[in-house]
This record gives structure tokens, C-alpha cells and sequence, in this order.
């Protein structure tokens, strides 16, 4: 049986969760005050209509009595609505400008929408230049109901957005493809990511811990499975992550010079292929057509001269869902994706081109 | 309007120049009579909200458990935006132009409407956008899926499913402004003597009303989907930012039509209320003018807040406020409406037959989904639910609960007058409380879903939001069964089962339209009334 | 055909009603075919475009006997001050909705320059994704993914059409004048002169687009400036030759001797569509080329 999703929804949850930043808190006021306000009024305009459905009846004798104006009353119920809105207004209007304020950050994030995952950049402190994607976590057998679902079903990532604790944190979100939306409910953060625009948001967390949320702007197919996973720290922690995570980078880092092996590009390709091609594709090659196109016996790209498809996974194809990942995937990546799908499937020694080498893809870019 | 009388009852017979009624299918095909065509509207609409309610059915099978059990994503996701541009262009709105085809002419005493050709036209159109709708399904690639809000890049990556999804709007707005230019022209043109403005009743007022709104936005809206179009096949870059468009530009121009149409779809419900209200307290409506004034109001309002749909996107802080306050002020006007009826209600002589059920349970519902409505104007709240369940919940309460609620009220209302038979009015409350429970249950748990942070469009969720879909999926079942048993006292009512209605079957009822016999007869009004 | 009862006597019905009408239920379904056509078609399915001809053909001949219709029952004096009244109405709500229609796309050409150009390039999207970008209008668009062209000025050929519309503004009312004092003769004149400028226009039009497309390279994938250019431009084309196409109509009614110096609704629909027409083109005038 799910219990309640630590950061996430709470079984059977009732209403906004309590929130860990003050602008959270706000809202949460904010609703409290429109929900006790617009109830008074509901029970004050319906319990004058039932008490009229109840005394004035026919079946009761009531004789129906002739009024139909009174200007009284209807500037009454004309000016204090009104006044009412006015109230609900103000303190709005003071969260608003909280809100929409993210000036003076201590730390700056690029959030970047894919299509269907999240990537995310550091712009400055301790993490500058680390970044990295964040996809789902969940494994297939639980969304197909073959494995009893966690709590954390569709809540969790492979890499975990890190922040520090008491820290104003900015995130500047963006898109690569089509819209998408950023949201944390325990910040009260939800951004759009247009594509080919920045827009900004900010938190500043009060509590560590890990929140959740989901991409709330519907975005193809698998809108539904891109989530959000934010890890709030303290600073100490913080840094230590970062020097983690920036050594890491370093003995990470491929050397696109180096000429590589097919079984070694091969390895590497099906890995890449795995995080950032089947979602469409699919495992077996054969796509979903006509907006998925196969890879396995297609004859247009894989099996075709290397520059096209080369092309093709640098730039993608604007106007279709196929996108393009030269921010995403460095040279030795797509060099290794690509020699595996010329290799793959019942496409062993077919095309022209078996194998594509880092080099070619450089000189492509 | 308090008092309309008709100076002498018209005969029903044809004048010289009316001609017979046709036979056959040409009676239908060809028709010019607007109560005909009327009639092809309603029951239009209501195969389209069969197909709606199908396709709502199906996600909400979907959605009965997480996980994927019936439904690929990109299925799913078709049946979503299917849902909503089958609900609001096949089911709502030629509704509500059926009712104004029977009842606008019935009610100014006008000899039919004033393009009798055109507004058969504005008919035939219909099944044309079904037809692309329908078929889209069937096309490679399947209907669209981008929502339908049709939000660019998104609907940029669809296939052709989205060229006729495109074509259909094309086609159904032609049909609206078609039908919207003929209601214009019908009731500023055609009253009998003596039917002056402030005499006509309110559900004239508001399609009056209504009609301004159609012909302002619906081009609008072809203009939108018209640079999706090109877009999409002829290389124009209007939304795409690297060749210095904008994907929010489609939104600005998207919820400038988008926002005036909810009110499309409400305000002829608030004039078959105020129909229904005074006729079952058997006095008159209170504040008349106060009505007519607050749904100018409104209409006038709904142009200037289009972009409270779009908090999310990141506008400038002045834009916030801005279309926060202006949002918030429509709650006047529409309060204004729902005080009148209520003290129309106030020491009247209440009966409760199946309409007036229908007319207070939309009072009392739409209430709900305006409060809601102004909850997420303001603009924090709206970040915090913006495009979860809460925004779902909001519009079915008004939307369903609303437009839908005033239509089923609308037709017992006036079934008599087209079919000449009483309803069977237990079945009818059956119908009502049926549809009022199961409403309830349906949508309730989605405010809870909403707030908890459950985003809308989800094909699969987290497994904390079960509970409150498995309601909401059984409500929907219960919900649409509901609408069987309406289609049976319909069907039952025409097949001239029931008691044969009089001209006048509502004791409190009052307008032209119940001077003349019950059905209807084929021509009425040939000779306009005097009205004093 | 259903039009042809009439009522007895000279006198017109109170509000003529038309009797039943094949028309209307034949127009949708060419439509239908149209639109199916054109849906296959874009998406290169081959029998698309005959699908879309056919379609568009059966329209236009099933509108032949529509408008036939409906001028005979003018003419057959079956339309009283009325229904007259009617056509007034709806031709006025109908150019209002013609209005919106572009409205949107002067709304579109608005927010692009005043908001997304001068956002696509401020410091942080210079430093963040489009470094470079100055945003000037018209531009290549940010990523450099437009092809260079160089802008449509409103010398001269911009002046010379906005000059032959409004001359055919004016011939247009000395024809209606003429109408009005029955002289047959010089409204005919006149009115062909209006639509001589009005096809003139159109001509002159296309050699503009073929002038923009080979001399400037400006074209309709020219980025953001390029779509507003040509859907602009190109809508109020295409109003112009319906325009025009509906005063040859009226022309072709004159000759055959119908309207009267106080019944001529027809006429003066296709002028206050004109004028709309006109009046759109100078709003073209100003903020697509000169401003
Ligand atoms: C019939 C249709 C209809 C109607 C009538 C309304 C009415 C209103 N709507 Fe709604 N709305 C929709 C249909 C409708 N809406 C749809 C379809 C969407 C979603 C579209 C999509 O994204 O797919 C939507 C979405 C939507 C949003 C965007 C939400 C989001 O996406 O994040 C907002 C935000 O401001 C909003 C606000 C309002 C308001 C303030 C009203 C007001 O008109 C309500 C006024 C009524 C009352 C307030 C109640 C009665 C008043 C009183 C008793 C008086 C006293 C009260 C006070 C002074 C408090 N609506
Ligand atoms: C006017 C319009 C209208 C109406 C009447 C309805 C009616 C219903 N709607 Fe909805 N809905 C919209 C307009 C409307 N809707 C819009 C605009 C959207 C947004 C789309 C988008 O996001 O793009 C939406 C979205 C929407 C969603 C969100 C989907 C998502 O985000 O993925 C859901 C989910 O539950 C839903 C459910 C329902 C249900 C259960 C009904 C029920 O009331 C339907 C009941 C009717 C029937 C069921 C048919 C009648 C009976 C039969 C066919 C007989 C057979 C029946 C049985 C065998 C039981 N609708
Ligand atoms: Cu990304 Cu929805
Ligand atoms: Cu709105």
C-alpha cells in the first residue's frame, strides 16, 4: 500500500501541500482567505435561496408577491462585491510583486526542458559549470504494472537538482523544444519554458529535504513522465557536492581526438540510445510511425551516407518531434549513438559507414 | 418585460407566401424553417456530446488506475484535446444556436430568422467540422494531441490529424458567424411592433449579446489557427523564436478569442435561466434591466483578460496585476445575476418541476465553478494550480454544470412547445438528481487532485492521487448513464408518448411563445403580433 | 428551383422566407471535399489537390445558383424594405467580423516588434542563448536560420497601389452617385473604372511578390518579418480581388439592367466592402512599409 510521498502528494491529500518557502506560505494564505470568504457568501446567498425553496413554496400556499426592482438593493449588491474583491486584491498584490521579484539571487540554475526530461545548468557559486540531465527513474515494469509501484512512482529522477538551504536560488528556465513547465508545489514555483526564451523564477527553501513536482505544460507523449526531484542541503553539504560532481566531470570528460573502437562506440551507443532516443524510437528500432519513424532498416539516414544522419541528430528536424541535440550529447556521444543504430537491430553490415568516429561529428558542428 | 401580451393570436395556417411544409428528407436537407433546423442543431449537439462524453469516458478508464493499462500516452493525450474541441465546438455551442433557432423568432414574434437560407447553411457546416474531427482519428498519426488549446511548438509537431483539427475550426467558426450574424440581424431587425429592446426577453438579450461576442472573437481564432498552418507547411515562422517569432504570441492571440468564448458558452444559459427562474415562482424577474446591463458588463470584460490563462508563462509583473484585477471584477456583474434570481425566487409561489430543478442546480453549482474561478485569477494561487485538476475542476463546474445544466433545463422547458407532449416528469427529476449527484462526484475530488499538485493532462499519476480518480471515474460512468435516461424522455416526448401539452403548460410562464399551440406549428408569426 | 413561386400581386410578403433550398446542404458538401482535399493535399497525399479542385469548382457553381436565387427574388420585388434592411445589417456585421480578422494580425505584427524582438535580445538572452542577437527590426531571427534579405519600402510601388485604391475609392462614390440619379450610363462607367484599378492593384501586387522574391529575397519563409509581410499583404489581397470580383458582379447586374436608383443594395454592399478593403490597405500602408 503507497504511504505519503516524502516531498510529493500526500495520500488522499486535501489542498495545497505546506510548503517549505514563504511565497508557498503566502499562497496557502492566500487560498485560506478566497476559500473562508467565498464560503460566507455561499452560505449567505443559498441559505436565503433555500430558505425561500423551503417558506415559499406553492404546496405550502405562498402567493407569489409582485416586486421586481429595487435600486437599493442592487447597488448594494453591486458595491460590496465590489469592495469584497478589492480586499481579496490587496494582499495578492503583495505577493505578486514578491513573487515576480528575482532580483539579488545567491544562486543562479538553468532549467531546460526537453522533450521528456530536464537539464540542468549552474551559472555561478560553488557548482558553476556543473550540469547534467535529469530523467525519469521509475522502471518500465512499474508503469506497466508488473512490479508493486514505490511511493515515489513517477516522482523520481537518476540525477536530483541540488541546492543549498536559506539561499535565494534563481531559476532561469528555458526550452529546446516545446513548451514545458517547471513546478515545485512545496516552493509555489511553476514556470513555463518556452523555447528560445528565458524566463525566471525563484525559491529560497527553509527546510532540507526533497521536494517534488512534474512538468505542468502538456508536452507530447511523455508529459507525463518528466518529472522534478530537488534535493535542498545545507551550504557545507552543498559544496561538497559540487567539488564532487566538478571532479567527476573532469575524469569524465570524453576526448573527441581520440579515434575509438566499433565494440567501445557500440557499448557507449546503446547507452546513449537508452537515455535519450527510445522514448520514440523504441527499443526495438521500429518507432512508432508515421510520427516516431523507424531506425531499423530505415534507408534514408542509417543506412545512408553518415553526414545526413549525423545532420539530422545534431540538428534535429525542425517542425517534427525528431530534436536537436548538439547542446545535449557531446561529439564522442553522438558519434556513439549513431554507430550503434547503423549496427543495431537487422542493421549490421548493411549501410554504407558502419562506424561514425567523434572526429566526423566535430567536423560536422 | 413584466408584462407581454400578444394583441391577437396569429392563425396558424400559412399566409400566401409561406409555402408547404416539405416532405421527406428535402424537409431536412433543404430546410429554410428555423424551427427545423433548430431541431437538426439539438439533436447535432447532442450526438457530439455523446462522442465528447465517449471520449471522456475512455481517459477516464484510463485514469481509473496509475499506471498504463488501456491507453498509449499519445492516445490518451488524443482523446483529451478530442474531448474538449468535440465538447465546446460539436456540443456546446451549436446547442445553444439550436435553442436560439427555436425560441429567438418564437419569442419576438418574427415569421422565422432573418436569412433562412444562410442559417441552414450555418447548419450543414456542423457535420462538416464532425466529419474532419471524426476522421482525423483514423488518419496516420491520429487526431491531435496537442491539447485544445492547440498550443504552438506542440501542435507544430503533430500530424496531419492537426491540418483537419485545423480545418475544422476553420469550418465551425464560419458556421458561428454565420449564425451569429443571422440571430444579430433576426432580433434587431425582425420584433413584432411594440417588442422593443427592453421588452424582450432576457434569452434574446443575451444571444444579442452573445452574437457581438461570436463575430469579435471567432475570427480571431481563425486567424490563430491560421498561422498554425502556415507554420506548419508553408515555412512562416510566427512561433518559432530562433527565426525571431513566439511561441506566447499564439497564446496572446489563442485566449483573446479564448477567453470571450466561456462566456459564448455561459451567457445564453444565464438567459434560458432567467426564462426558467420567473416562470416557476411565478413572478416576475427581478431587475430586469439590472440583467441586461450585467451580461453587457461582463461581455465587455471578457476581452480584457485573456492572459489570466497564461500567469505561467512569465509576464511582467504590471501584466500580473493587471489581468488579475481585471479578471476579478467579472465576479460583479455575474453576482449581480445570481442575486436577481434569487430574489425573483424570494416570496414567490415555488413549484419544482424538472426545469426549475435544473435552473436552481445551476444557480447553485455555476456558483461554485465561478467562485473557483475567481480563486484562480489570483494570480498566486493560480501558479500554485495553474494546469492542474483545479483548473479541470473549475470549468466542468462551469461548463457542465453550467452551459450543460441550463441546456437540460432549457429543453424540459420548451419540450412541450416542440414536441406538443408533457415529459415524463418523474423520469425527468430522476434525470436531475441522477445528473446532480454524479456531477458532484465526478468533479468534486478534482478540486483535492488540484490542489495536491496532480497536473492536468497526465496519462498516469502518483499513486497518493488514486483514490480521488477512481471517485471521479466512477462518477463520470454514473454521469453518462444519466444521459440515457434524458435521451429516453426526449425520445419518449417526441414520439407523441405523454400527455398532449396546451399552448401555455407552465402556469408562471410568460412571452409570445406560448401564445401559439403546442407543437409549435410549422409557420408562426406570419403576420407579426402587436405586442404592448 | 425554389425560388421561383413568388407572391401573388406586386406587393412584397411582410418578410419574405424563402422556401426550402438545395444551396446550402450542396455548398458544405463541396466544402467538405474542399477542405478534405486541401487537409491530404499539404500532407502530400497526391489525389489531395484534385479532391480540393473538385471541391472548390462545385462551390463556386453551387454559389452561381445561390446568388441567382437570391437576385431574382430582389428582383422579383419579393424583398420588402425589410428584408432590405436585413442585408444592411448583416453586410455591416459581416465586414466588422472581416475587421477582427485582421485585427489579429496587426495585433500579431504589434506584439512581435514591440515585445519579442526587443525580449529575444535582451543582455540575458545575449548571454544565455542568442549571443549577438541586437534586435533590430526586421531581423534574421536570433539563430541566423533566415536567408538575408533586404525589406519591401514604400517607394513606389506601396504609394502607387495605395494611390490606385483610393482613386478607385472615389470612382466607386461617383458611380453610387451616378446610381442614385439614374444615370445608368455613367454608373456603369464608373464602376468599371473602379474595378479596372482594383484588378490593377492586384497586378500590381504580384509583380511586387515577384519582385520581393527574386530581387529582395523576401519571402514567405523570411522569419518573422517575411510571414507578417506576406499573410498581411497577402489576406488583404486576396480581399481585394474578392472585392473586385464582387463589383464585376454588380457591373454584370447593371448591364442586365437590374437596380434602382432607390434599390440597389447590392451595389452598395460591394462598396462598403470596398471601402473596408480600402481602409485595411492603409493601415498596411503605414505600419508594414512605412513604419
Ligand atoms: C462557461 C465557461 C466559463 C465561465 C463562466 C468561467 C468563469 C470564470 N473563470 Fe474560467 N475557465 C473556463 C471556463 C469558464 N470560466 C475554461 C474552459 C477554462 C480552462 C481553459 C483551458 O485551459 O483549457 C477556464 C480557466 C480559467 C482561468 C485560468 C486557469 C488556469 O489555467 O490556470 C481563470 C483565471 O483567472 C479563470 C477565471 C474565471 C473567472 C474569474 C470567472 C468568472 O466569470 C466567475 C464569476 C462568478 C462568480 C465569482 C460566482 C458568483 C458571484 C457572486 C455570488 C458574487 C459575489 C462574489 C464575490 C464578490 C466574491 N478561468
Ligand atoms: C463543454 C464542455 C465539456 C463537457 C460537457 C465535458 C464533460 C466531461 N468531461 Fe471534460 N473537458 C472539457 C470540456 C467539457 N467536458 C475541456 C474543454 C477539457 C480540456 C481539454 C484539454 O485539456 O485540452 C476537458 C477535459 C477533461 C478532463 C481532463 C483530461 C486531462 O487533463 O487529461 C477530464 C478528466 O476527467 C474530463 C472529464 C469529463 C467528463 C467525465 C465529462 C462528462 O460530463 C461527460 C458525460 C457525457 C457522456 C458520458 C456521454 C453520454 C452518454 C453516453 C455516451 C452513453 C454511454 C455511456 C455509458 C456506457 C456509461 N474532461
Ligand atoms: Cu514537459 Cu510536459
Ligand atoms: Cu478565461
Amino acid at each position: 500500500q503507497v504511504t505519503d510521498m516524502p516531498g510529493g502528494p500526500r495520500v488522499n491529500q486535501l489542498n495545497l501541500p505546506p510548503g517549505v518557502t514563504e511565497i508557498a506560505n503566502d499562497i496557502m494564505w492566500l487560498h485560506w482567505m478566497m476559500l473562508i470568504i467565498c464560503t460566507v457568501i455561499f452560505i449567505g446567498v443559498f441559505g436565503v435561496m433555500f430558505y425561500s425553496i423551503v417558506m415559499h413554496r406553492k404546496s405550502r400556499g405562498a402567493k407569489a408577491s409582485k416586486f421586481h426592482e429595487h435600486v437599493g438593493v442592487e447597488v448594494a449588491w453591486t458595491v460590496i462585491p465590489f469592495l469584497i474583491v478589492i480586499a481579496m486584491a490587496l494582499p495578492a498584490t503583495r505577493t505578486v510583486v514578491a513573487m515576480k521579484d528575482t532580483s539579488s539571487a545567491d544562486l543562479t540554475i538553468k532549467a531546460t526542458g526537453y522533450q521528456w526530461k530536464w537539464g540542468y545548468e549552474y551559472l555561478d557559486g560553488a557548482a558553476k559549470d556543473v550540469k547534467f540531465l535529469s530523467t525519469l527513474s521509475t522502471p518500465r515494469t512499474q508503469i506497466m504494472g508488473t512490479e508493486p509501484r514505490s511511493n515515489t512512482y513517477l516522482m523520481e529522477v537518476d540525477n536530483e537538482l541540488v541546492v543549498p538551504v536559506d539561499r535565494k536560488v534563481r531559476i532561469i528556465v528555458t526550452s529546446a523544444d516545446v513548451i514545458h513547465a517547471w513546478m515545485v508545489p512545496d516552493f509555489g514555483v511553476k514556470q513555463d519554458a518556452i523555447p528560445g526564451f528565458l524566463r525566471d523564477t525563484w525559491f529560497r527553501a527553509t527546510k532540507t529535504g526533497t521536494y517534488r513536482g512534474q512538468c505542468a505544460e502538456l508536452c507530447g507523449k511523455d508529459h507525463a513522465f518528466m518529472p522534478i526531484v530537488v534535493r535542498v542541503v545545507s551550504q557545507e553539504e552543498f559544496d561538497a557536492w559540487a567539488n564532487e560532481q566538478k571532479q567527476a566531470l573532469a575524469s569524465a570528460a570524453d576526448d573527441p581526438t581520440k579515434e575509438w573502437t566499433k565494440e567501445d562506440l557500440m557499448a557507449r551507443g546503446e547507452k546513449v540510445f537508452a537515455a535519450n532516443c527510445v522514448a520514440c524510437h523504441q527499443a526495438n528500432g521500429k518507432g512508432m510511425p508515421p510520427t516516431f519513424p523507424p531506425l531499423d532498416g530505415d534507408e534514408k539516414y542509417v543506412l545512408a551516407p553518415k553526414q545526413g544522419q549525423i545532420d539530422t541528430v545534431l540538428n534535429g528536424h525542425p517542425g517534427t518531434a525528431m530534436a536537436a541535440f548538439r547542446d545535449q550529447l557531446n561529439d564522442v556521444e553522438i558519434a556513439a549513438v549513431i554507430t550503434y543504430t547503423r549496427n543495431a537491430w537487422s542493421n549490421a553490415g548493411k549501410g554504407p559507414d558502419p562506424v561514425v568516429q567523434p572526429a566526423d561529428v566535430t567536423a560536422q558542428r | 418585460m413584466s408584462s407581454v401580451t400578444a394583441d391577437h393570436v396569429p392563425a396558424s395556417h400559412g399566409h400566401d407566401d409561406h409555402h408547404e411544409m416539405p416532405r421527406g428528407w428535402r424537409r431536412w436537407l433543404f430546410a429554410t424553417n428555423h424551427k427545423d433546423i433548430g431541431t437538426m442543431y439539438l439533436i447535432f449537439s447532442f450526438l457530439m456530446l455523446l462522442e465528447g462524453g465517449t471520449l471522456a469516458l475512455l481517459l477516464r478508464t484510463e485514469l481509473f488506475e496509475p499506471g498504463l493499462q488501456f491507453f498509449q500516452p499519445e492516445l490518451f493525450n488524443q482523446f483529451t484535446t478530442m474531448h474538449g474541441l468535440i465538447m465546446i465546438f460539436g456540443a456546446i455551442m451549436p446547442a445553444f444556436v439550436g435553442f436560439a433557432n427555436w425560441m429567438i423568432p418564437l419569442q419576438i414574434g418574427a415569421s422565422d430568422m432573418a436569412f433562412a437560407r444562410m442559417n441552414n447553411f450555418s447548419f450543414w457546416l456542423l457535420p462538416v467540422g464532425a466529419i474532419l474531427f471524426t476522421a482525423s482519428f483514423f488518419v496516420p498519426g491520429g487526431a491531435t494531441a496537442s491539447g485544445w488549446t492547440m498550443y504552438a511548438p506542440l501542435s507544430l509537431q503533430m500530424g496531419p490529424g492537426m491540418d483537419f483539427a485545423i480545418f475544422a475550426v476553420h469550418i465551425l467558426g464560419a458556421s458561428s458567424i454565420m449564425g451569429a450574424i443571422n440571430i444579430i440581424v433576426t432580433i434587431l431587425n425582425m420584433r413584432a411592433p411594440g417588442m422593443t429592446l427592453m421588452k424582450m426577453p432576457l434569452f434574446c438579450w443575451t444571444w444579442l449579446i452573445t452574437a457581438y461576442l461570436l463575430i469579435a472573437v471567432m475570427p480571431v481564432l481563425a486567424a490563430a489557427v491560421t498561422m498554425l498552418l502556415t507554420d506548419r507547411h508553408f515555412g512562416t515562422s510566427f512561433f518559432n523564436a530562433a527565426a525571431g517569432g513566439d511561441p506566447v504570441l499564439y497564446q496572446h492571440v489563442f485566449w483573446f478569442f479564448g477567453h470571450p468564448e466561456v462566456y459564448i458558452m455561459i451567457l445564453p444559459a444565464f438567459g434560458i435561466v432567467s426564462a426558467i427562474v420567473p416562470a416557476f415562482a411565478r413572478k416576475p424577474l427581478f431587475g430586469y434591466a439590472s440583467m441586461v446591463y450585467a451580461t453587457a458588463a461582463i461581455a465587455i470584460l471578457s476581452f480584457l483578460v485573456w492572459a489570466h490563462h497564461m500567469f505561467a508563462t512569465g509576464m511582467p509583473v504590471t501584466g500580473q496585476l493587471y489581468f488579475m484585477y481585471a479578471t476579478m471584477l467579472i465576479s460583479i456583474p455575474t453576482g449581480v445575476k445570481i442575486f436577481n434570481w434569487v430574489a425573483t425566487m424570494w416570496r414567490g409561489s415555488l413549484t419544482f418541476e424538472t426545469p426549475m430543478l435544473f435552473a436552481i442546480g445551476f444557480i447553485f453549482v455555476f456558483t461554485l465553478g465561478g467562485f473557483t474561478g475567481l480563486i484562480v485569477a489570483v494570480a498566486p494561487i493560480d501558479i500554485a494550480v495553474h494546469d492542474t485538476y483545479y483548473v479541470v475542476a473549475h470549468f466542468h463546474y462551469v461548463l457542465v454544470a453550467g452551459s450543460l445544466f441550463a441546456l437540460f433545463g432549457g429543453a424540459y422547458y420548451w419540450l412541450p412547445k416542440w414536441t406538443g407532449r408533457m415529459y415524463d416528469e418523474r423520469l425527468g427529476k430522476w434525470h436531475f438528481w441522477s445528473t446532480m449527484i454524479s456531477f458532484n462526484v465526478t468533479f468534486f475530488p478534482m478540486h483535492f487532485l488540484g490542489l495536491a499538485g496532480m497536473p492536468r493532462r497526465y496519462v498516469d499519476y502518483a499513486a497518493q492521487f488514486t483514490d480521488f480518480h477512481q471517485i471521479a471515474t466512477i462518477g463520470a460512468f454514473w454521469f453518462g448513464l444519466s444521459q440515457i435516461l434524458f435521451m429516453y424522455v426526449v425520445l419518449k416526448a417526441y414520439a407523441g408518448r405523454g400527455e398532449p401539452a396546451a399552448a401555455k403548460p407552465w402556469e408562471g410562464a410568460e412571452g409570445l411563445e406560448w401564445t401559439v399551440a403546442s407543437p409549435a406549428p410549422f409557420h408562426t408569426f406570419v403576420t407579426p403580433p402587436v405586442v404592448k | 428551383m425554389s425560388a421561383s413561386h413568388s407572391a401573388h400581386g406586386n406587393e412584397a410578403p411582410y418578410y419574405y422566407v424563402p422556401a426550402d433550398s438545395p444551396h446550402p446542404v450542396r455548398a458544405s458538401f463541396s466544402l467538405l471535399l474542399a477542405l478534405l482535399g486541401a487537409a491530404l493535399w499539404i500532407n502530400s497525399y497526391a489525389i489531395g489537390h484534385w479532391v480540393f479542385l473538385l471541391g472548390i469548382l462545385s462551390l463556386f457553381v453551387v454559389l452561381f445558383g445561390w446568388f441567382g436565387d437570391a437576385i431574382r427574388e430582389s428582383e422579383g420585388g419579393l424583398n420588402s424594405l425589410r428584408v432590405d434592411h436585413s442585408y444592411r445589417w448583416s453586410m455591416a456585421w459581416f465586414i466588422f467580423s472581416e475587421v477582427m480578422f485582421f485585427a489579429a494580425f496587426f495585433g500579431a505584427l504589434w506584439y512581435v516588434r514591440q515585445v519579442t524582438t526587443p525580449w529575444l535580445s535582451d543582455l540575458e538572452h545575449q548571454a544565455l542563448l542568442w549571443p549577438s542577437f541586437t534586435g533590430t527590426w526586421p531581423n534574421l531571427g536570433p539563430a541566423g536560420v533566415v536567408e538575408p534579405f533586404e525589406t519591401m519600402g514604400p517607394f513606389w510601388l506601396p504609394t502607387i497601389n495605395t494611390a490606385l485604391l483610393l482613386t478607385s475609392g472615389l470612382t466607386l462614390t461617383i458611380a453610387h452617385h451616378a446610381l442614385r440619379a439614374s444615370h445608368r450610363g455613367k454608373t456603369m462607367f464608373w464602376l468599371a473604372a473602379t474595378v479596372i484599378l482594383g484588378f490593377t492593384f492586384v497586378a500590381c501586387q504580384a509583380y511586387e511578390y515577384f519582385h520581393a522574391y527574386h530581387e529582395l529575397n523576401l519571402r514567405f519563409d523570411s522569419g518573422a518579418y517575411g510571414s507578417l509581410f506576406y499573410m498581411l499583404t497577402g489576406f488583404h489581397g486576396f480581399h481585394v480581388i474578392l472585392g473586385a470580383t464582387m463589383l464585376t458582379v454588380i457591373l454584370f447586374r447593371l448591364i442586365k439592367g437590374h437596380f434602382t436608383a432607390d434599390h440597389h443594395f447590392g451595389f452598395e454592399g460591394a462598396a462598403w466592402y470596398w471601402h473596408f478593403v480600402d481602409v485595411v490597405w492603409l493601415g498596411l500602408y503605414l505600419f508594414v512599409y512605412w513604419f
